[in-house]
């Protein structure tokens, strides 16, 4: 039988494809072939271009053929988290106000993939707007779990998280405003990187909350996180806030071992709440790096039980700015009866955005109405300075710090639902590192009994992916953790 | 304890351009007490003299040369538009009454 291109890393098609080994056109229908045969039991993507991709692909091989540069990712078929703009299909952010939205331009991140030999399959699936840490808030339909499909896959970048595992794609690009990248990695069992904020630029990213919102890779493993890296980071003039760096080619920070790395192990993060089977694999990952070189010590993030408090009003706050833009006048749905502006405001908003979003705004809009700014939105922001400085004080203390990435594995469709405090705590080992604005990784260090993948989070120094990619890429090779493929039955 | 009243709601939902059923204004109202009522938490700690974080990356005055760009053409920038007459957006009366 021929190699199955699905189960392929990114880097193996791009080698594959560059030296004429396979064709791009292959691989990409591959992908294809294998969304037709499993989507209808993960429901990964809102969009799957069929035609686009393997137009794309025939691009790369045409290139090839002409003997010019075709990229470093040369073939390599991709996902699109929803809110990533492109310029093919829609950009819904999975909300019924962008259901028909078709951006006149594309993303940063979108152009230098394209540049770099890219194909694009589609767009996945999500929470509505990134809110949320189940997907369960689409306004389309809810992805399921690849290890079990009466699982959540984790989110807010859940079609990305579950596309990766299920083989529906070679990685993908999600986004990261509170651990909506990590998360769903951990929990899908896939690789998931959040960059330093301000390292990718945010222009065509919609925006949720500005000062926390972060592109980034799922993968197959970490190797392919730093060719993604490669492709995506850097400083574009369109996004004030993109870092104006010299980016490290990150495929030249994986060697090296971890021998002299100090490690920082957070006791906040190893406390009631945090469960068993998860814990034992966060210590059994420790131990493997600890059997590699490195030194571990216990720092502390004292003020880490304030984190989803301090979020939650600065995430909505921002949230309550940026989508108060679909108002139904330049692009997005529109009340068909409204009579007069102020009607078609209200009736657009009101349909248009769901349960979740609407709640967010809500919470969002008293945080910062008269009387009440400085009681929720001015003390956030300086318990926001309080974590950072935790961060930097732990800092001089280790490298880099390593957790669990979630309390627990995934969890039941309806589990967290009725409660959406229970939701939000969730993410309590995520975002702590948004407000400090440093970058992080989630890598799969074992299953539970139940056969759930567990995730293992190592946070670095703002600016420094080079060391958690080392970090993690030295824990992949020496554990030889392995999670068992999902079973899904071909349609 | 951060009790939100019904009326809360409404005034805020109005500010935010929402219209809620009733059903919808009770529940918020008991999620939005219960979350204000974790977030107080935070009345723990002594921030006097903190400097608020605004941004994760301070950078201050990000200008670019004054000098024309391209931009998005009017027909892609009309094209998502729920109502145009091909050069303007369209959009109801603004002050009150029907059309």
């Amino acid at each position: 039988m021929s190699q199955d291109w699905t189960r392929a890393t990114a880097y193996d098609i791009r080698e594959a494809v560059k030296s004429g080994a396979v064709r791009a056109e292959t691989v990409t229908q591959a992908y294809l072939d294998r969304i037709a045969a499993v989507e209808n039991q993960v429901l990964a993507y809102n969009e799957v271009w069929n035609d686009h991709a393997l137009a794309m692909a025939r691009a790369v091989d045409a290139k090839i053929a002409q003997g010019e540069d075709v990229g470093p990712l040369a073939g390599v078929p991709i996902g699109l988290k929803d809110l990533i703009c492109t310029t093919e299909g829609r950009t819904t952010c999975s909300s019924k106000i962008l259901a028909n939205y078709q951006s006149p331009f594309d993303a940063t991140c979108v152009e230098r993939l394209r540049a770099q030999g890219a194909v694009f399959l589609g767009k996945l699936n999500m929470d509505e707007f990134a809110m949320g840490s189940s997907t369960e808030n689409s306004a389309t339909h809810q992805t399921r779990n690849p290890f079990n499909l009466e699982c959540v896959p984790g989110g807010s970048s859940g079609g990305s998280a579950a596309s990766v595992s299920a083989n529906e794609c070679a990685f993908s690009l999600g986004s990261d405003t509170g651990g909506s990248i990590r998360q769903p990695a951990a929990l899908s069992g896939c690789v998931g990187l959040k960059p330093t904020y301000g390292r990718v630029s945010r222009w065509g990213l919609v925006a949720f909350a500005s000062s926390l919102d972060q592109i980034g890779p799922l993968t197959k493993d970490v190797r392919d996180q730093a060719l993604a890296l490669n492709a995506i980071c850097g400083h574009d003039p369109r996004d004030s806030t993109s870092a104006p760096l010299e980016v490290p080619d990150f495929t030249a920070c994986l060697e090296g071992g971890v021998e002299g790395l100090t490690i920082g192990v957070p006791k906040e993060y190893f406390t009631e709440g945090l469960g068993d089977e998860v814990r034992g694999k966060v210590e059994a990952a420790l131990n493997v790096l600890r059997d590699s070189g490195a030194k571990t010590v216990e720092v502390s993030l004292p003020h880490t039980s304030y984190a989803v408090a301090v979020y939650y009003i600065i995430c909505t706050a921002e949230a309550s700015a940026n989508l108060a833009r679909f108002d139904g006048v330049r692009y997005g749905y529109r009340h068909p009866e409204a009579k007069d502006m102020r009607e078609m405001y209200v009736l657009s908003k009101s349909e248009g955005f769901g349960p979740e979003v609407q709640r967010r705004i809500m919470l969002g809009t008293y945080a910062l109405s008269s009387g009440y700014y400085d009681a929720y939105y001015l003390k956030a922001q300086k318990v926001r300075a309080l974590i950072k400085r935790d961060f930097d004080r732990a800092y001089e203390q280790c490298d880099v710090i390593a957790t669990p990435t979630t309390p627990t594995p995934a969890f039941k469709f309806g589990a967290k639902t009725d409660n959406p405090l229970e939701m939000y705590l969730n993410d309590i080992y995520t975002i702590s590192l948004n407000l400090y604005g440093g970058p992080g990784i989630s890598v799969p260090c074992g299953q539970s009994a139940d056969g759930l993948p567990i995730g293992f989070q190592i946070m670095g120094k703002v600016f420094d992916e080079a060391a958690i990619l080392r970090t993690a890429y030295t824990y992949e090779q020496r554990s030889g953790v392995k999670l068992a493929a999902p079973e899904l039955a071909a349609s | 304890m951060s009790e939100i009243t019904k009326a809360d709601v409404e005034y805020v939902a109005g500010l935010a351009q929402l219209s809620l059923s009733d059903a919808a204004k009770e529940k918020l109202a008991r999620e939005l007490g219960d979350i204000l009522t974790y977030i107080e938490q935070l009345n723990e700690l002594d921030t006097e003299g903190i400097e608020p974080m605004m941004h994760a990356m301070p950078l201050t005055n990000v200008l670019r040369e004054d000098k024309v760009e391209p931009c998005l053409p009017r027909e892609l920038a009309l094209k998502n538009a729920p109502n145009t007459d091909g050069e303007y957006f369209l959009v109801p009366k603004i002050l009150g009454g029907s059309e």
